[in-house]
């Protein structure tokens, strides 16, 4: 099936577009860029406007180009637009490509050096900033010379789309801390520019922000940040990593957060430990499950592929750790700054031989935060390692939220059993073993080390072992093991967080995604049901899935599964969960290393219908 | 007449693990029967004790003593990163941890080295015989340059010393025993249980198997001719340290003595033997196990101490609280902190 790429037709327009357009920004990496990225975003945030930044960067410290959207959207869209009106031209290198790629009516804001050099397009408007003859002006360092120069695109952009400067001076000041020494040399070049281009520049575009009333109430964080924090209001106690991208500012989360749970003496109830490498990672938070800890690593492709023998054991010998996978873009080194859904299959089957992992799929800021905590809770009850597969995009891009809901459940140990709980046990079922399944739902009881009863303590292993622990390689002791491994698994699919569903008995097409296109795909609805295509929508949050998934393909004449990864990877799922009556179930995968656009979920989609 | 007990009220039986299923003669059974007398003779609670291993011959070793106290045979070359990870959810267990040559020497050498620079606090024991024994016979990475076996010809790599790269790693334990030799290994594992840092014990223990001709050096005969103690160890409890002085100094001169004090408060008292090596000075460490590797010298004995540096967990600076024993309390924050919080991020 023939899926298109990610392009965007060209709208022209010349009524006024007010707090509902896109802009790029296209600089050097490691040249101060992401200061004035985030600047822009902020002020718009706090100007009430709806936005989001998504930051598209290149695997590199210094001089390769990078290229970060902002989008504005008045009725509170916040998923990536492909085609971006406005394009802030400042890379030398890719300014050709910049301005070719916007719309007839956009706009390019770009220094006199590089317009010199560049093609010029008579459909479009030209800013010129003389940003050495600025920077000339000022009495910033040498040193520090170039890292504010692109505070000189900031100064532009506020006065010629109306965002006041003494809202950028105070985001400048949250910035760094409440440090005005810094806010006020940045702050000087975008006043200089502000005012050059106020008396310089003649406006022959319609954009324009307003004070709008779309972010009252809101926050705006990564979901690496928003993860970290959940982790810390579940009881985290033991982490452990490696430094990777994109997962590394989740480590860093729990580091700035890690306050919040000391005492009065300043004494940390979290050990956090930089490994020496992922294998170690997984050892250390599966050592301190087995210890009783609650325990978590935070990585991605490269490092889940090394974590793979212990996912293994701690799913045999039922050890329970919370693992993130911030995806980036394999196979291998891949894009490694890029986003991606494409470990979904890797994850859920880690480990060698039979088996599942369970994985929960947050889609949004709120949902990292729940799945934060709740984590723990679901593998301390399933006594097994639970993977959070967020993203690039979710994990290192500002998002819009609601705040954060408290936890609405007290913290779940799961079925541990203490020393006088043990003797309980003992003196009802006359015998203790740790893999004895009393309960029926797959579940055993488990001690701790440190538990003071003479029997409390037992033998873990990954070899073969009957229901006491015992090492047995006898082929119905290993039966017995796995039937109630997947007895296990069945009872989780009702206690994992159940999937979102939008639907209405009346539409044909359903639509099946999980995680970060979520927004995406409630745009792409809205214009399909615009053109009387109505959808009915279901996320899946976790896996093993949900039985509201077979009800919900059951329910539709036609269902897309929208993800982004290559391979289709929950379609490939579903087809082998559902072997019966999927001729209706179709794939949209993209999975080229960019945040899905509404736009590609809407053309292909209806090129499908046909 | 009922057995002999310890102050516990129990029986050497008591601390015993399942029955070996490893080879008749096996110098790693030996390391097993010492490690239940060390726990015996110090009435040392099992509850308490947590035995962590990898994957090989000595790493099926822990499921052998100790059967009350909680074991964990975790993965090949991993053991150090479960301990670390045990360890710090809860600072009150005490670790037995074994290893084998190929374990730590190979597959698990990065682990090695950074559970020493971490200073976990445990118990790092490596059953060393120069051979992989459950695969049938390969040379191991502390096999002998130009050691002749069976299946796989002459070893022409030079040996990896566990106990030299120990040092180099920064362990403020380090041993090298003889499985053979029951008295020292006792002795040993006395010391290495009150040391409050990674105490490594690299213990020759021959595979009667794969690697016992005369003429290997992790032979059961090799080791009984040439091993060379560097001292007589004795430990003085705690107990017995007020009545120090008095204790007789027999045939020493008293240069011939070193005393190190452990963390406990009792004391090592190395009586010199037919050599100068003092223990607590790293360079003659670094000398005696590299002429020991060139010259193939089997120099037994505490070979580097000194006073341990902060573990893990005090550097982590945690809670007193075992961290898996922490209260809800101490585990969420309230819903004041989260509502704060958020009312900071929003405008």
């Amino acid at each position: 099936m023939a899926i298109h790429p990610q392009t965007e037709s060209k709208i022209i327009t010349r009524e006024p577009v007010i707090n509902d357009f896109a802009f790029s920004v296209a600089t050097k990496n490691g040249s101060g860029s992401q200061t004035s990225n985030n600047v822009l975003v902020r002020s718009l945030f706090r100007m009430g406007i709806p936005v989001n930044g998504k930051n598209l960067f290149p695997s590199n410290i210094k001089g390769l180009p990078t290229w970060y959207t902002i989008r504005a959207s008045k009725d509170g869209y916040t998923a990536r637009k492909a085609v971006t009106e406005i394009v802030v031209a400042y890379n030398d290198a890719t300014a050709t490509e910049d301005v070719s790629n916007l719309p007839p009516g956009g706009v390019c804001i770009t220094t006199d050096k590089i317009a010199k050099v560049i093609k010029q397009r008579d459909d479009i408007s030209y800013y010129e900033i003389p940003v050495t003859k600025l920077m000339r002006q000022t009495k910033v360092p040498s040193a520090f010379r170039k890292l504010v120069e692109n505070m000189t695109y900031v100064g532009a952009v506020a006065q010629l789309f109306d965002i006041p400067l003494e809202l950028i001076y105070q985001v400048l000041l949250d910035n760094f801390k409440g440090r005005e020494k810094p806010a006020r040399m940045n702050h000087d070049i975008v006043e200089l520019a502000y005012h050059w281009t106020a008396e310089n520049i003649v406006k022959t575009d319609p954009y324009r922000f307003e004070n709008m009333d779309g972010t009252r109430g809101k926050i705006m964080m990564t979901g690496n940040e928003a993860g970290a924090l959940g982790a810390v209001f579940g009881g985290v106690n033991v982490v452990a990593w490696y430094p990777i991208t994109p997962s590394t500012s989740f480590v860093d989360g729990v580091i700035a957060y890690r306050y919040l749970r000391q005492n009065d003496a300043k004494e940390n109830t979290i050990a956090i430990v930089q490994a020496e490498d992922e294998l170690a990672a997984a050892g250390i938070v599966v050592g301190a499950g087995w210890a009783g800890g609650r325990s978590l690593t935070s990585t991605s492709g490269p490092g889940i592929s090394l974590m793979s023998e212990f996912a293994g054991l701690a799913y045999f010998a039922e050890i329970p750790a919370v693992f993130w996978n911030i995806t980036r873009m394999g196979p291998s080194t891949g894009l490694p700054t890029r986003t991606s859904q494409g470990d979904l299959l890797f994850t859920h089957f880690l480990g060698h031989g039979d088996g599942r992992q369970i994985c929960l799929m947050p889609g949004n800021l709120k949902e990292a935060f729940e799945f934060g905590w709740k984590s723990f809770d679901i593998a301390e009850a399933l006594q097994t390692p639970v993977f959070v597969l967020s993203d690039l995009d979710l994990g290192m891009n500002n998002w819009l939220s609601d705040p954060f809901d408290y936890p609405d459940q007290p913290i779940n140990r799961g079925k541990v059993l203490d020393a006088d709980e043990l003797q309980a046990f003992i003196d009802e079922h006359g015998k203790w073993g740790r893999y004895m399944d009393v309960d029926g739902d797959g579940i055993p009881y488990r001690t701790v080390p440190g538990t003071n009863h003479r029997f409390a303590g037992y033998f873990t292993r990954g070899t073969g072992h009957d229901e006491m622990a015992t090492y047995s390689e006898r082929s119905d002791d290993w039966i017995e093991n796995m039937t109630r491994l997947r007895r296990k698994m069945d009872t989780a699919r009702g206690l994992l967080p159940q999937p979102i569903v939008d639907a209405d008995s009346d539409a044909d097409i359903g639509i099946i995604t999980f995680g970060t296109n979520d927004e995406a795909i409630r745009e792409a609805r809205n214009w399909l049901a615009n053109d009387d295509i109505k959808t009915n929508y279901l996320r899946v949050k976790a896996l093993p899935m949900a039985a509201a998934v077979t009800d919900f393909i059951d329910q539709h004449k036609s269902v897309f599964v929208i993800e982004n990864n290559f391979d289709g990877q929950l379609t490939q799922l579903i087809r082998l969960e559902h072997p019966e009556n999927i001729s209706h179930v179709r794939s949209l995968a993209l999975g080229d290393g960019l945040p899905m656009t509404p736009t590609w979920i809407y053309e292909n989609l209806k090129l499908q219908e046909g | 007449m009922p057995p002999r007990t310890n102050h516990l009220g129990l029986s050497r039986n008591e601390y015993k693990g399942r029955p070996s299923t490893l080879c008749p003669g096996c110098g790693h059974d030996s390391i097993s029967n010492q490690l239940i007398s060390m726990a015996y003779e110090l009435g040392l609670e099992q509850h308490k004790i947590i035995k962590v291993s990898g994957i090989g011959c000595s790493s099926k070793t822990p499921a052998y003593f100790l059967g009350g106290s909680h074991g964990f045979n975790a993965l090949h070359g991993r053991m150090p990163s479960v301990v670390t990870g045990a360890l710090l959810a809860n600072t009150e267990l005490e670790c037995i941890a074994v290893s084998g040559d190929g374990d730590s020497g190979s597959i698990g050498m990065g682990q090695f080295k950074h559970v020493i620079r971490r200073n976990v606090p445990f118990i790092y024991i490596i059953e060393n015989n120069g051979v992989y024994g459950l695969t049938k016979g390969q040379f191991s990475a502390t096999a002998d340059e130009g050691q002749f076996l069976k299946y796989y010809g002459t070893n022409h790599m030079p040996p990896i010393d566990l106990a030299l790269e120990a040092v180099i790693a920064g362990a403020t334990f380090v041993a090298r025993s003889f499985s053979g030799d029951a008295k020292q290994v006792q002795t040993l594992l006395q010391a290495a249980v009150r040391h409050n840092g990674t105490a490594v014990l690299d213990i020759i223990s021959p595979c009667v198997t794969f690697n016992n001709a005369e003429t290997s050096t992790k032979s059961y005969p090799y080791g009984k001719d040439h091993e060379i103690p560097l001292h007589e160890i004795q430990i003085l409890a705690p107990d017995y340290v007020a009545a120090k002085e008095e204790i007789e100094i027999e045939d020493y001169d008293e240069g011939d003595i070193i005393d190190v004090e452990m963390h406990d408060g009792s004391f090592l008292r190395l009586k010199k033997l037919d050599n100068d090596h003092d223990p607590r000075n790293k360079r003659m460490a670094l000398d005696v196990l590299e002429r020991s590797m060139r010259e193939q010298i089997f120099s037994t004995g505490l070979i580097y101490y000194e006073e341990p540096r902060p573990t893990l967990a005090e550097t982590e600076e945690l809670v007193e609280t075992p961290l898996a024993q922490l209260d809800e309390a101490q585990m969420r924050p309230s819903k004041a902190a989260l509502d704060g919080l958020m009312r900071q991020l929003t405008i």
